[in-house]
């Protein structure tokens, strides 16, 4: 029932997209390189310790999964490196079979030693290793591995969003003598089994990679190589893209660039939308003063006006749409009647922000100045920066807004170097427990960068997690959210509206609501 | 009787000044005009709450991209923001920036300068190969390298190492003509005169050379000021200057400007236009200053 409302959702998002590059029914022609722009520079290479599409885009054709999205089905599961695989009766097992003869870019085979030295370490990564899934594996008890092609995940509790977790494309499988050799290999080499090679990267400039001819999957991939293009400033990847320097990014652009690259480019530019699970997210370190006040957190996100800053930014960028912990429209979202009544989310601003000064003024903190932690990069993450400005200026609070560029952003806030950021919830489908990871204990999960320990959130968590009941888990969900709220750790500020722009000639890519989706290119050709 | 004694000193340098600035205006009255313009932005960016009929920062949804208008004379920009308040508030950035860098960079480079040529020898040749070195970049990527490496550091609303990033490509420069100016009157034989009546180095820089090096300074200074505005222009475009929400002029040219130029292309012409006056206007007064000042250009 779930996957059938989950495929509704995927269709209905679909339906603005216009004809995908898939779409047209074309023999697939071999060769040719690709250039496409990355609108951000990875920090690292390792896709088990990143949340940014920046890591994704640069690693992922270099790398396989276990198993991984169907695009053209969204969001139904099939298998990468899985050639097939079977679920217990009880969920307390996940028996995967690999393909064979798959051979790692070094020349060494893949075994289910490999996939078993990945997931440990996603699960359990060593000391001095960052896995930001280690909370969504923490239900797998033992990973082990009767012969070379079989690996079997027993499971502690049954996880009702497993199959989703092991699709996930952070799950990059990592050879198990380069993680003997060093636990951090991975941040700064490459050794996959994707469908390219790595070439070399150029530091500011560009990624390169070339055709794999050793790929498991036979006839892919068909380009001969590519180059992921480092363009930072919107202004110069569409220039590039008009230029015909670049034909392709796989992110997203704002409807003003959007209308500008139409006008400019008519009909050799493919444009694709669809809504994005994706949102902006208005922390606040709750180990810093004043923020370690409930009353100071919450009045912050009540002087917010969500529903009228949607009607605005939506049209100058790619936020768009009011919603809670659960991507707004998907199955598990918090309907808008029952929004309106959370802290942060009422549509009468004018008495949320009179109760915001009045928590200000009893947490003695009238005059509250702070420094706003920004990642620098232009969509959308300067119009929220500007806009939240706006609305703290509107109860007295003195904001100095700060952006970053993603390296140093990321690692501040990792480290707690802030006082309040805009942060992401990065997620690449709608599974509540993704969503909801985010916000668990920092204890539990190093992503939350809110650094606040909740039993309750935690065990609300729990809760959901087992419940196969659909309308008890959306209690518990809403249970969840109104915890988070009423403590105002984080909050969601807006869900993004994805639109990306292709040139006419780039085929075999598939538009999905998740800009993690779909990065391996193994699929894409140039029809020229 | 008291009050009219007191009254005299006061009154003779008034006059005096009136005299000088009316003379000025006789000989240069396109510096006159200049100047006029530097006083309308300096007194808008001393006093912006006053000129300015918006808050530059508040969002208006309601008003996104807005055509000229009554209410708002430049229009509005994609967050419905006053452009005409912005730029008002924007000479204020301007301004703390463009005299803020100059003042340091030349004060700098006339110590360079000065000392360079005084104490001539091996001093000279290390600060001339210095300067020689700084000299090589050109002004914009001198100040790109030294903005990206220092970051940002913000005192009192005011980043303090964008000033330093402006500043330090002006040291050479000022370095240079101040060296030449001071060379010359380290041969005059009132300098040849302190120094056999034994004076210390200090006093014979800062009490005979350094006053008759103020003109070239004073030129420098003025000419870099508008510079330095334009430097801080280029570097808020390219999004190492000063950061949104912030009232700049630069800044106004980057950002949503690039995505709306087309249909709000008041987004772009008037901070533009706001540049160029600067600019034009300080470059002008610093002009006719150097006429105005230098006896050379009087015969």
């Amino acid at each position: 029932m779930l996957k059938f409302f989950l495929s509704l959702v995927g269709a209905v998002a679909f339906v603005a997209a216009g004809t995908g590059p898939g779409a047209e029914a074309q023999q697939p022609k071999r060769g040719g390189q690709f250039n496409f722009a990355i609108s951000a520079e990875t920090p690292h290479y390792d896709c088990h310790g990143s949340d940014t599409y920046a890591t994704l885009h640069f690693s992922a054709p270099f790398y396989s999964t276990l198993l991984r999205y169907n695009l053209s089905k969204f969001p139904e599961v099939e298998g990468d490196l899985a050639k097939s695989w079977a679920v217990a009766p009880d969920q307390m097992a996940y028996t995967f079979k690999l393909h064979e003869g798959v051979r790692f870019h070094d020349g060494t085979t893949l075994t289910s030693a490999d996939i078993k030295a990945t997931y440990d370490r996603l699960r359990n990564p060593p000391q001095g290793v960052v896995s930001n899934r280690k909370a969504t594996f923490a239900d797998i008890d033992t990973i082990e591995t009767p012969d070379a092609n079989t690996v079997i995940f027993k499971m502690k509790a049954v996880n009702s969003s497993m199959m989703d977790h092991f699709a996930s494309p952070w799950n990059c499988v990592y050879a198990a003598k380069d993680l003997a050799t060093d636990p951090n290999w991975p941040k700064t080499h490459i050794n996959g089994t994707g469908p390219f090679t790595f070439v070399e990267h150029v530091k500011g400039s560009y990624v390169a990679g070339k055709r794999n001819e050793n790929y498991f999957k036979k006839g892919l991939p068909y380009l001969d190589s590519y180059r992921g293009i480092f363009t930072l400033q919107a202004a110069a990847m569409l220039n590039a893209m008009q230029g015909g320097q670049v034909l392709a990014e796989f992110r997203g652009v704002s409807p003003a660039e959007r209308d500008r690259m139409v006008a400019a480019m008519g009909d050799q530019l493919r444009v694709e939308e669809s809504s994005w699970t994706l949102n902006l997210i208005v922390a606040f370190n709750v180990e810093k003063k004043p923020f370690d006040d409930v009353r100071v957190r919450r009045a912050l996100l009540m002087a917010i006006d969500r529903w009228g800053g949607s009607v605005g930014l939506s049209r100058i960028s790619t936020l768009r749409s009011v919603g809670g912990i659960i991507r707004p429209g998907s199955p598990f979202a918090t309907p808008e009647a029952e929004l309106v009544k959370l802290p942060g989310f009422s549509k009468d601003i004018a008495k949320s922000r009179a109760e915001a000064k009045r928590l200000l003024a009893e947490a003695g903190v009238p005059n509250l100045k702070f420094v706003l932690w920004n990642r620098n990069l232009a969509m959308p993450y300067t119009p929220a920066g500007i806009f939240l400005v706006d609305q703290w200026r509107r109860i007295g609070v003195e904001v100095e807004h700060v952006q970053s560029d993603t390296a140093p952003y990321l690692a501040a806030l990792r480290a707690g170097n802030y006082v309040v950021s805009i942060d992401f919830s990065n997620l690449f489908n709608d599974d509540p427990t993704l969503s909801l990871t985010k916000y668990l204990s920092t204890t539990k999960n190093p992503l939350n960068l809110s650094r606040a320990n909740d039993a309750e959130i935690d065990k609300l968590y729990e809760q959901q997690l087992r419940e196969g009941d659909v309308e008890k888990r959306k209690a518990l969900i809403r249970a969840l959210e109104k915890r988070l709220f009423d403590q105002a750790y984080q909050q969601p500020l807006l869900w993004w509206h994805r639109i990306v722009l292709t040139h006419k000639t780039v085929m075999g890519w598939k538009m999905s609501p998740s800009h993690n989706l779909g990065a391996d290119l193994a699929e894409v050709w140039l029809n020229q | 009787m008291a009050d009219v004694a007191s009254a005299l000193p006061v009154s003779v340098p008034l006059a005096r000044r009136r005299g000088a600035l009316l003379e000025f205006s006789r000989q240069q009255p396109l510096g006159a005009v200049s100047f006029v313009v530097i006083f309308v932005m300096m007194f808008a960016g001393l006093l912006p709450q006053f000129v300015a009929p918006y808050d530059p920062l508040d969002i208006d949804f309601a008003q996104i991209l807005g055509a000229p208008s009554w209410e708002h004379w430049f229009g509005t920009d994609a967050f419905g923001r006053d452009i005409f308040s912005r730029i008002i508030w924007g000479s204020r950035t301007a301004l703390v920036i463009g005299f803020a860098s100059s003042f340091i960079g030349s004060a700098i480079g006339a110590v360079l300068g000065i000392a360079s040529a005084y104490f001539g020898g091996r001093i000279d040749t290390w600060i001339q190969r210095f300067v020689d070195v700084l000299l090589a970049f050109p002004i914009i990527v001198l100040a790109l390298v030294v903005v990206a490496a220092l970051r940002k550091t913000v005192v009192y609303g005011v980043d303090v190492n964008l000033i330093i990033a402006i500043a330090i490509p002006i040291v050479p420069r000022v370095a240079r003509v101040v060296r030449a100016a001071a060379l010359t009157v380290n041969v005059m034989p009132y300098i040849d005169a302190a120094r056999a009546a034994g004076y210390s180095d200090q006093r014979i820089i800062f009490r005979h050379m350094a006053p008759n090096v103020v003109a070239p300074f004073l030129i420098m200074f003025t000419a870099f000021i508008a510079q330095a505005i334009l430097l801080e222009a280029s570097l808020s475009f390219l999004g190492l200057g000063v950061t949104e929400p912030t009232a700049a002029w630069g800044l106004m040219l980057s950002g949503n400007a690039a995505d709306f130029y087309r249909e709000a292309p008041w987004m772009v012409i008037f901070p533009g236009v706001a540049i160029s006056l600067a600019v034009f206007a300080f470059n002008l007064y610093g002009d006719s200053l150097r006429d105005y000042l230098d006896p050379r250009f009087k015969v």
